[in-house]
């Protein structure tokens, strides 16, 4: 299978403001350390790593969010690693993002229905309201809902809705970025089946950052492990719990809690 | 998947009601003063000087609130002060609101070296004492109405700036911006379409209590002499005229006072009445 997103030896760095002199240059912090990887089309990729290990920054530098400071990101075969906004504009609608707090990412004063059909209406689509119905639809939201405001709606119900805004563009690739972090359990395995299901019937390609391996192992063909900045694991989902390779990668295994200690998974 | 949360109604505060009703029945006491006035406010009277409001002894039928040194009647006067308190209130407040809230709004939200500029200039604006500005304003332009809106303009603008800036900066932070980034919206158009709303309340709230800071500045210029003719009629001359007499006749120093108190704690507290009713993130 062709590959949708080719990443070489990405870089990226910010500034340390807190460590600027009075005058000059503030020193740079590498927070991405020459990534390498493929994301074959249809793959569901896992990006997993503690917190500062970079895993959403490398998320918002494949959507674009960021620029990179050296490497290169190609999406289906196009360089967009330095492309301004106006030239990433057309793309934009191929490749979307599901944020972590839906609470953050949905405008709290726009209603549910403008909220998806904002993005439909900048990329130029027809029948916009039907797709906001039909986007609802696939989320398991009912109709009604397009009415309400963000407050008015469960956490899960909320996340729904983020999801919704995503596929109504029918984009080829979603980052989806802790989506389930902020969910208790039970909204969580809803929401991971929902997304499973709209993968296949839409052929969607994933990225699916988390920091819970449990989650990653249920949901991702592959997985990728990110330890301060550069990748410590890159293998197919199974081997990875089977047989991690990376001492960081047994550290995060040990740290899933298990129903009863003297089990091992399998 | 349903659930009550979209069924929560907040009732109409009493806070709007009141406010409300007393900037309504301001409004219309304005428009209809040459109908309700019960004498010329610039008709004066030497024999009729400093008469009591109607329910104190020694008081002549037809001068409800009594009559100030020159023999005009208090009523009348105030009646058409609500004019020019009104006229300066909307005009000021709105232009204020427009000018400021537009610079703080693109400060907060653009950042950048606009923010720079614009964040010095509000420094560099505030240094300068504003009543002293703005009597340096008018002894420069010339008392009139127009001279009153520009000083209340040329000082105020910064109050909406600041606090614009603050909210729509801390607004820029959210994932909903770079939700629409995402989506493909332009920087400017997101300014508006998913900043704008959620300063929006803050904005309402500072352009009423502007109001309301407008009606004083009017009345403090023209306590000191500063603001349209001495002759018109305004609130703050007849405080200022009535601070004269307050041993003699009180009625002309309180009745104007009371008015502009009244109107400056309606707008204030109308502002924050909107928000709670119509602000759909509180209901």
């Amino acid at each position: 299978m062709a590959d949708l997103f080719t990443i070489e030896d990405l870089r990226l760095s910010l500034p340390d403001m807190t460590k600027k002199p009075l005058l000059g240059q503030a020193p740079r912090i590498d927070i991405l350390k020459g990534l390498s990887f493929t994301l074959p089309k249809g793959e569901i990729l896992g990006i997993v790593g503690g917190s500062g290990s970079g895993k959403s920054t490398l998320g918002r530098a494949m959507v674009r969010l960021l620029e990179p400071t050296g490497g290169r990101i190609l999406f289906d075969g196009q360089d967009i690693t330095h492309l301004d906004e106006d030239g990433l504009r057309p793309l934009r609608r191929r490749f979307q993002m599901i944020f972590q707090d839906p609470m953050s990412s949905l405008n709290p004063r726009h209603r549910v229905g403008q909220i998806i059909a904002a993005p439909l209406s900048l990329h130029g689509f027809a029948d916009v309201p039907a797709r906001v119905m039909d986007a609802l639809d696939h989320v398991g939201l009912s109709r009604g809902f397009a009415n309400r405001y963000p407050h008015e709606l469960s956490g899960g119900q909320r996340q729904r809705v983020g999801i919704a805004r995503a596929i109504a563009l029918r984009p080829e690739f979603i980052l989806a970025d802790e989506i389930v972090s902020g969910l208790d359990v039970s909204s969580q395995a809803q929401v991971l089946n929902l997304l499973e299901g709209l993968v296949q019937e839409l052929g969607l390609t994933l990225a699916f950052i988390s920091h819970d391996l449990s989650v990653i192992r249920r949901l991702c063909s592959r997985v990728l492990v990110l330890y301060q900045g550069e990748i410590v694991e890159n293998a197919a989902t199974a081997e990875v719990f089977d047989a991690p390779k990376a001492a960081y990668t047994r550290e995060l295994l040990d740290a899933i809690p298990l129903p009863d200690p003297d089990q091992v998974w399998t | 998947m349903a659930d009550g949360r979209s069924q929560i109604r907040r009732r109409v505060g009493l806070k709007l009601w009141l406010s409300g009703g007393w900037i309504a029945f301001l409004v219309m006491a304005a428009l209809c003063a040459p109908w309700l006035a019960p004498h010329d406010p610039l008709a004066q009277d030497l024999f009729l000087g400093r008469l009591p409001p109607a329910w104190v002894q020694g008081a002549e039928p037809g001068f409800y609130l009594g009559t100030d040194s020159l023999g005009r009647d208090v009523l009348s006067r105030i009646l058409y002060g609500a004019r020019l308190a009104l006229i300066v209130a909307l005009v000021a407040g709105s232009l204020t609101c427009l000018i400021g809230a537009t610079l703080g709004l693109m400060a907060g939200f653009l950042r950048g070296w606009v923010d720079v500029v614009i964040s010095r200039a509000i420094d560099i604006w505030m240094a300068f004492p504003p009543v002293l500005f703005s009597i340096l304003l008018i002894a420069v332009m010339g008392p009139g109405l127009t001279s009153i809106i520009l000083a209340i303009v040329v000082i105020d603008w910064t109050r909406f700036a600041r606090v614009v800036r603050a909210e729509a900066m801390a607004q820029g932070a959210m994932d909903y911006v770079a939700s629409a980034q995402v989506a493909g919206r332009r920087r400017i158009s997101t300014m508006f379409t998913e900043i704008l709303p959620n300063v929006l309340p803050t904005i309402v709230v500072l352009l009423t209590l502007e109001m309301g800071i407008a009606v004083i500045v009017e009345a403090i210029l023209s306590f000191v002499n500063l603001s349209i003719s001495t002759d018109d009629p305004t609130w703050g001359g007849m405080i200022a005229e009535g601070r004269t007499s307050i041993h003699q006749a009180w009625w002309v120093l309180v009745f104007p006072l009371v008015t502009l108190f009244l109107t400056v704690l309606s707008f204030s507290q109308l502002g924050e009445g909107l928000k709670d009713r119509f602000d759909p993130v509180l209901r």
